[in-house]
């Protein structure tokens, strides 16, 4: 086949925001995020599905979005490290990293954050091995995890963290 | 990357007309945890990408009172965080909770990792030792095949043109059944197995061994079923001793090759020791089986 396959319509919700943009059918979430909206935030690192510095929520689950097409993405809820903050402060996980030094390069803190916060919503008070057992996917070639790890406990250790509210 | 469609059918026989259609350039699309870095690793080159996860059929996970029906597309998670399937398949969990980690797992299937068709596939060896099925669909109808004789080679399975895998059967354990499975890789998570084992033994009312599955990952070109290792096991008791020498057979049974995750002797090795310690989690799950 040597004609462009046709773009594919894509109607989802991105960070409670309803989108429709055309993507190419063989373009990732991870494309589709970053180059057709604009939404950098979401990094790529491995682009196969070993590092999780592009991880995303969809419909509620974590996902490594350079392993979803964007295709895919019709009818459902993406959610990024853009729907993160409020405008009143930062989410208590996003002030625990800055807090505990939780980062050093940065191009793995969007996925991190993204995937500690599916966790922190699911179980407010992980035990550290479980943390680290969630955070498997996310790898970080700076800070050689425990600030993360720190991080994390010590933003689950704040009510309401795995809300989403923010702090103070 | 080649540029491809994207197609999403909604039934079985849709998937059939389009992969008969497309022949070998088109490919099904689950969770796309391998296909998608297939694609872009230009291992092979389609024109379409068949995203079956709008057909029910392949979403589908019901515990049976004949066993367990899980579709083919069905994410990991979904088997893990089912406490029924958790409570009646703990060998399949066992596989399911160490495909990649949880963003692999929201997308992973256990359909997809057979077909696949890696060696070192985390759940083939689980299924292979329920004695499980895959039910198959193609332009000449359904048929079945049982998950030990699916993988033909590397990569390589036994689907035909049109074909793809709609379910996997896995039927009612006996009385008494337990299965495990264990792999060996350097890091705590997210790795690829060095060796793989898994095992399931049957016990009679008096404790022993009154059947034996074992079924050995990432040691030949498909899973391997060591059925002579299995056999030692038969009205034996379920001792330290009866599984070692199961482990020392399963060791013959393999014939791995060396290359950048171990060599072909330590995979012997860790057959051996897997085969050993697999079975012995599996003997504790059989006797705390009703």
């Amino acid at each position: 086949m040597t004609t462009q396959p046709k773009k594919a319509r894509v109607s989802t919700t991105v960070n409670g925001q309803p989108v429709d943009v055309l993507v190419a059918p063989y373009q990732s979430l991870l494309e589709m995020l970053r180059e057709v909206l604009g939404l950098t935030g979401t990094k790529e690192g491995c682009n196969d599905g070993n590092c999780g510095a592009c991880t995303v929520s969809l419909d509620g689950r974590i996902v490594d979005s350079c392993l979803v097409l964007g295709a895919e993405a019709d009818g459902k809820r993406v959610d990024t490290i853009e729907g993160m903050a409020r405008p009143e402060g930062l989410h208590p996980l996003q002030q625990a990293f800055l807090e505990e030094a939780a980062l050093q390069c940065g191009i793995c803190t969007p996925g991190f954050l993204v995937a500690a916060r599916a966790l922190l919503e699911r179980e407010p008070h992980p035990s550290e091995e479980r943390i680290r057992l969630w955070l498997a996917g996310n790898l970080c070639r700076c800070t050689g995890y425990d600030k993360i790890v720190g991080a994390v406990r010590k933003a689950a250790a704040l009510d309401g963290a795995g809300n989403g509210r923010a702090a103070g | 990357m080649h540029p491809f469609q994207y197609l999403a059918p909604t039934t079985v026989k849709e998937v059939v007309s389009t992969l008969s259609r497309y022949g070998d350039r088109a490919r099904c699309l689950a969770g796309g945890t391998d296909v998608l870095v297939q694609l872009r690793g230009g291992r092979f080159e389609i024109d379409a990408l068949v995203d079956v996860k709008g057909v029910p059929e392949l979403m589908e996970l019901r515990l049976g009172a004949d066993g367990l029906h899980l579709g083919a597309a069905v994410p990991c998670y979904r088997v893990y965080e089912s406490p029924r399937v958790a409570k009646a398949y703990p060998g399949i969990v066992d596989s399911a909770s160490i495909i990649g980690g949880i963003q692999i797992q929201s997308r992973a299937s256990i359909g997809g990792n057979l077909c696949n068709a890696s060696p070192s596939a985390d759940s083939i060896c689980s299924l292979i030792v329920h004695d499980a099925v895959a039910r198959i669909a193609g332009p000449r109808g359904n048929r079945e095949v049982e998950v030990a004789g699916f993988c033909v080679g590397p990569g390589k399975n036994v689907l035909r043109k049109g074909e793809f895998l709609v379910s996997i059967f896995v039927p009612k354990p006996a009385a008494r059944f337990g299965a495990a499975y264990k792999r060996f890789i350097p890091r705590n998570e997210m790795d690829i197995a060095v060796a793989g084992a898994g095992a399931s033994v049957t016990l009679n009312a008096k404790g022993k061994i009154v059947a034996a599955r074992i079924a050995l990952a990432a040691v030949g070109p498909t899973p391997i079923v060591a059925s002579r290792a299995a056999a030692s096991l038969l009205d034996r008791e379920p001792t330290p001793e009866a599984f070692a020498r199961a482990g020392d057979i399963a060791a013959l049974e393999t014939h791995p090759i060396d290359d950048m995750r171990g060599t072909a002797d330590y995979r012997v090795e860790l057959s051996r020791v897997l085969t050993r310690r697999t079975l012995a989690v599996a003997a504790e799950r059989a006797k705390g089986a009703k």
